[in-house]
């Protein structure tokens, strides 16, 4: 579903991705996570063109990121994306905010759309929601409509990029409840994320970075119980220590 | 003091009807330059901080370009350099249909429409670039995150600005008096030259200009609060402080 080949990618001199090879099936949920400015954002932000790459080649479902006829748009449909900072549209309803896509860009009837964004909002557990303004809701309430404004477009691979980050303790699990959910419909997902218990119990697999390098990669139970590196295992060992 | 006030100058003769010409021919050039201004401003201040490079550099030479020449300047310009250079026919036409109401036009709404132009792009930079990405990350094209989240929330947050903007275009339109538009302050300079009486004529556009301005100022500060945006700094929520 997303291949990486060895892709390269600069900030001016910054070297941010090193020859990064990694390959996500359908249906697959890969938690990537490493310390501050490892390049972990930056990695999955190239998989919907956010950022563009200076060597190496990535493909997702099917078609290469390079293509001359490669249109970023057409892909996006296809590729959702969750936010640290949310980033709802502040002058729109919860209801606005979720069809607002589906209507200008796959051109759904109004009617249609508001439907999809009521069984959406029943998914992520906050029904009552559609008439309120981002600003009167919980951080954890606008990420889950975060989450069904990405999925009011049907897409086959969702994108996690430190969802839980910017939210009080008690909302993470309220958000990671919905991620769950979706990785058990068997939604492609990239995740990256500081949450260690949901990768542990919703990953597939884990992949460790570190100075733009993929370290280690491998499945939650081996990566958790028995890291192989001394970089993943100094990692862990300040993270789950307490 | 010698000066005997004699208010009767503005309602005796044609006074009153060059007042009411006056402010009928400020409103008219205002409104059709602030047309001009706003939509050369909103679509140059967006395409100023968007990443495609030549459009950018282009919008950027317009506001540098159009802002840093005087008003007056550019009345003379465009009422008194540019016509010669347009085809007889046209020219013709321009000279019988108002050529210095158009000149005036065309000076207030491009000097304008490069200041609206920063208050634009003030108020579109100061929306985080993330948001951008949510938008363009659902699929919508740049033009369409432009057109239906950028820029709907960045008008929301220079109505103040704009409102100073579009105050100053109005009194500003004053200025067209100089290539022999009509308008408020000349017909105030007229009552006063056939009337001697300065002072009274003089108050008179004073007051038509402040009732005019203060009208729009409260109108847009209605706006302001209409539009505001759920969550933002606004003036309902200074209480909490």
């Amino acid at each position: 579903m997303i291949e990486f080949r060895d892709v390269d990618k600069w900030f001016g001199s910054l070297h941010v991705l090193k020859r990064i090879n990694l390959k996500v099936s359908g249906g697959e949920v890969v938690v990537v996570c490493g310390p501050s400015g490892s390049g972990k954002s930056t990695l999955i932000r190239c998989v919907n063109r956010l950022e563009s790459i200076q060597s190496g080649e990535i493909i997702v479902d099917g078609q290469s990121l390079l293509d001359p006829k490669f249109d970023p748009s057409k892909l996006r449909t296809d590729v959702g994306m969750v936010f640290q900072s949310f980033n709802l549209y502040p002058h729109m309803t919860v209801l606005q905010n979720i069809t607002l896509a589906p209507t200008k860009v796959k051109g759904l009837a109004a009617g249609e759309a508001e439907k999809v964004a009521k069984e959406l909002l029943d998914r992520v557990g906050i029904p009552d929601k559609a008439g309120v303004y981002p600003a009167n809701l919980s951080g954890g309430q606008q990420q889950r409509v975060a989450i069904a404004r990405a999925l009011a477009m049907k897409p086959k691979i969702m994108l996690f990029d430190e969802p839980t980050s910017a939210l009080d303790p008690e909302m993470i699990n309220e958000v990671l409840e919905v991620m769950t959910d979706l990785a058990h419909d068997g939604m492609t997902m990239v995740v990256v994320t500081h949450e260690m218990g949901f990768a542990r119990r919703v990953a597939h697999r884990v992949v460790f970075m570190d100075e733009g390098q993929i370290i280690e990669e491998g499945k939650p139970e081996t990566f958790f119980g028995a890291p192989q590196s001394p970089r993943a295992q100094q990692f862990l060992g300040k993270i789950l220590s307490h | 003091m010698t000066y005997n006030f004699d208010w009767s100058v503005l309602w005796r003769g044609q006074s009153g009807l060059w007042l009411l010409q006056g402010l009928v021919t400020t409103i008219e050039i205002s409104v059709v330059a602030w047309v001009v201004a706003f939509t050369l401003g909103i679509f140059s201040g967006a395409v100023r901080t968007v990443s495609i490079t030549p459009l950018r550099w282009l919008a950027s030479f317009y506001v540098e370009f159009f802002r840093n020449v005087p008003l007056l300047v550019w009345m003379f310009f465009w009422y008194f350099a540019v016509p010669p250079l347009l085809p007889q026919p046209l020219q013709d036409w321009l000279f019988d249909h108002g050529a210095e109401f158009w000149a005036g036009v065309v000076a207030l709404g491009v000097y304008h429409g490069a200041r609206f132009s920063e208050v634009m792009r003030s108020g579109i930079q100061s929306i985080p670039k993330t948001l951008f990405e949510a938008a363009v990350s659902t699929g919508l094209t740049m033009a369409q995150a432009y057109r239906l989240i950028i820029i709907p929330i960045a008008l929301r947050l220079i109505i103040p600005p704009a409102t100073n903007e579009s105050l100053n275009l109005i009194k500003n339109s004053s200025v067209a008096l100089t290539i022999g538009v009509a308008e408020l302050t000349f017909q105030t300079r007229q009552i006063e030259t056939y009337t001697a009486k300065a002072f009274e004529a003089l108050t008179a556009g004073t007051l038509i200009y402040l009732v005019l301005c203060l009208a729009i100022a409260t109108t847009m500060s209605q706006l302001e609060k209409r539009f505001a945006i759920p969550g933002m700094i606004t003036k309902r929520q200074t209480g909490e402080f």
